[in-house]
């Protein structure tokens, strides 16, 4: 006998149940199509201008900085701004997110826009978020070319545009958005749910900021199109 | 590990007499309470989440057996593999295969309680594999050869002076003379140090807070982005998880989530949740190629349909030992072995056996903050006294305390005897207590006077007194 069938053989003698039966395996298959919300907080059910202003003041709370601007083409700038404002070399890596792509960067002088995954030696990375979830102030990315994972960690600047529009109140607005995009049950390699920069505790209970991934965590908000 | 669970009573004298340990865990008495209630006061639903929670934990542990089918079914379609392991010493064979298989030298790791269970990384080592932890705590602990003393905070029992002195020993490439006198510089210079181990590595091990049967997931909750960098830079990405850890739907993952930061930390959210479903696909310009999960059994399904099924509910918050006075007092290593605190006292016999761990169980005031506090609303001071129930009926306790218990249950059982008997012995006692109205020592009470003086009583029981003063009351009335 396999440790597979030893372990689920163990799970059903000890539940007193038996394989085959049709009424348990209903139950199960009919919770994984339907999947249903539980209890979902009234805290982001929102109207959108301020369900924005939730995202943004959650997200302060965990130590991201803001930016807000009017449309896409502006955000360059409010990336060069920040890079200024850090006194941070004037490159930054992204990925092939045609959003970020169609952005007016040439407009900006002198900063270098590298393509492709990060690497050890990127100090800011730049991505596009497929949603912000208000409850929390969190931003959701998924891996693939357009905004690879390790633009995400290892740069010790993270710089992530989130579009007004894709402000969801709760958690499982964004799921059900993935859903669309990839198919009931399929998803990307990897999704991240981020807030905040990384912190550790570890030392004596001392909350300090850049434990692994990025230092700092910077959201520019595109309020328009 | 070693199993030291039976020599818990010296552990504690040893933890208590421990000028370092008592200087930390004043840390955790301060730290985790108050950060927690301010997040439970500041989400009305918070209650409504726990119950959705376990409602969900108790419906999935009911069909465990469908939906780790199902788990296993969706990870095989995102191009992953799942391996089955029964015991402890199946896990960690399982896990060398893949290493070797990889040709690894290195591993990273992220933070994971269940390869302690398995003892993982001795295991490895004596392999020729070098396992390098990538959480702060853990990294620290490792540089000690010690194990954690906290499920979320592994490193909580160390001061700062401490860790100085460990990575002054450890790193001794960098310059003497630099400032580590700070934790910000502490943190810096491990950040710098793991960052070339990240790189180095063959293959990254991970554990899971969930399994998620609806997508074939792990996912992953951390502060740090450590376990994220273990898992995306390797070639090879190995999830290690018990079976308890499945939950139906990404929509329950959420329920779930909503408490478990505000349980641990106080946070909403943790920094990092990280849901990882099989390997890079052929696009990907990152992530690994492979993507392997060990699922873990040892001893958990034997839980399932007994009084202890309850504590398969856990998911591994730490709030139980951050409000423990148990805990607080001796801290995580005296309960001598993975698990400690309430949730420890519990879990370790059932895995290990109560014969070990008999003294964990009984190492409880009952004063009822873990099972208040605990996300899950599992039942842990009763779970802790059905040990105490189990261990008397297999005789383990010693003669005294078995014959003690007998005699007084042979009065309990007849009250007229019992109240006859303390009608005598009640004055009696109260007449040797002295002026001092205490005693300094009594026969067959030493295991209590040793340690504090016992408070003579009153002349008369309790229920004589109660007697006379209703007839008062009646009286008054009247």
């Amino acid at each position: 006998m396999s440790a597979r069938e030893a372990i689920l053989n163990k799970v059903r003698s000890s539940l007193g149940t038996a394989p085959g039966d049709a009424a348990r395996a209903e139950v199960v298959a009919k919770r994984l199509a339907d999947a249903p919300a539980g209890v979902v907080p009234a805290r982001g059910q929102l109207a959108d201008k301020e369900r924005v202003a939730l995202f943004c003041e959650m997200a302060e709370k965990v130590s991201a900085t803001i930016d807000r601007v009017k449309k896409r083409a502006d955000v360059p700038k409010a990336v060069s701004a920040y890079l200024r404002s850090k006194n941070l070399p004037a490159s930054v890596r992204m990925g092939a997110d045609e959003r970020l792509r169609e952005m007016p960067w040439s407009g900006v002088k002198s900063l270098e826009v590298k393509s492709g995954p990060a690497g050890p030696e990127d100090e800011v990375g730049v991505s596009h978020a497929l949603a912000g979830v208000a409850e929390s102030g969190t931003i959701a990315l998924h891996s693939g070319v357009d905004n690879p994972t390790t633009v995400n960690f290892l740069p010790e600047h993270h710089i992530v545009v989130v579009e007004a529009k894709d402000i969801a109140g709760d958690l499982e607005t964004v799921f059900s958005s993935l859903r669309q995009k990839f198919g009931k049950g399929k998803m990307p390699r990897t999704l991240n749910l981020i807030t905040g920069p990384s912190r550790s505790a570890d030392i004596q209970q001392t909350l300090l900021l850049g434990a692994h991934g990025p230092r700092a965590l910077h959201l520019v908000i595109v309020d328009g199109g | 590990m070693q199993i030291t669970s039976p020599a818990f009573k010296a552990n504690a004298r040893g933890a208590l007499a421990d000028p370092h340990l008592q200087e930390a865990l004043g840390h955790v008495r301060s730290g985790f309470i108050d950060k927690r209630q301010k997040a439970v006061d500041a989400l009305p639903e918070f209650d409504a989440l726990r119950d959705s929670a376990r409602a969900i934990k108790d419906h999935t542990l009911a069909h465990l057996d469908l939906y780790l089918e199902a788990y296993e079914e969706k990870v095989k379609a995102a191009g992953g593999r799942v391996h089955w392991a029964e015991t402890a010493a199946d896990a960690r064979s399982l896990i060398l295969d893949i290493c070797r298989a990889a040709g690894a030298r290195t591993v990273t790791k992220g933070k994971s309680m269940i390869t302690e269970e398995i003892g993982l990384n001795e295991f490895l080592e004596k392999e020729g594999i070098r396992p390098v932890e990538t959480d702060l705590g853990e990294y620290i602990i490792q540089l000690r050869g010690e194990h954690p003393s906290h499920i979320i905070a592994p490193a909580v029992h160390l001061t700062k002076n401490q860790v100085e002195a460990d990575f002054r020993r450890a790193h001794h490439h960098l310059p003497p003379t630099r400032d580590l006198s700070e934790p910000a510089s502490l943190l810096s210079e491990a950040r710098e140090v793991l960052r070339a181990e990240y790189f180095a590595a063959d293959v990254g091990i991970t554990g899971a807070n969930f399994l998620v049967a609806e997508t074939g997931s792990s996912v992953i909750v951390t502060n740090e982005g450590n376990g994220d960098l273990t898992q995306i830079l390797p070639r090879v990405h190995i999830v290690v998880a018990s079976i308890e850890k499945i939950v139906p739907t990404l929509a329950d993952t959420s329920q779930i989530l909503r408490v478990l930061a505000r349980s641990a930390t106080g946070q909403d959210m943790s920094v990092y949740t990280t849901v990882s479903t099989g390997p890079r696909r052929a696009e990907d310009p990152d992530g690994p190629e492979e993507y392997h999960v060990v699922l873990l059994d040892n001893g958990r399904s034997s839980m399932l349909g007994t009084e202890f099924q309850d504590m398969l509910r856990c998911i591994r918050c730490g709030a139980c030992m951050n409000h423990c006075p148990v805990y607080h007092a001796v801290g995580g290593h005296a309960y001598g072995w993975v698990y400690p605190g309430p949730m420890g006292a519990v879990l370790t016999p059932s895995l290990i056996g109560v014969d070990k761990s008999g003294h964990l169980p009984n190492a409880s005031t009952f004063c009822g903050r873990c099972e208040a506090v605990c996300p899950m609303h599992i039942p842990l001071p009763k779970m802790m006294r059905h040990w105490r129930e189990r261990e008397f009926a297999r005789g383990l306790n010693p003669a005294a305390q078995r014959y003690g218990l007998k005699a007084w249950a042979f009065f309990a059982r007849r009250p007229r005897l019992y109240h006859l008997a303390a009608s005598f012995a009640i004055p009696a006692l109260s007449a040797f207590g002295g002026a001092q109205r205490r005693f300094r020592y009594l026969p067959f009470a030493g295991g209590w006077t040793k340690h504090r003086d016992l408070p003579a009583p009153e002349s008369r029981t309790f229920l004589q007194q109660w007697r006379d003063r209703e007839a008062g009351k009646q009286e008054a009335r009247t």
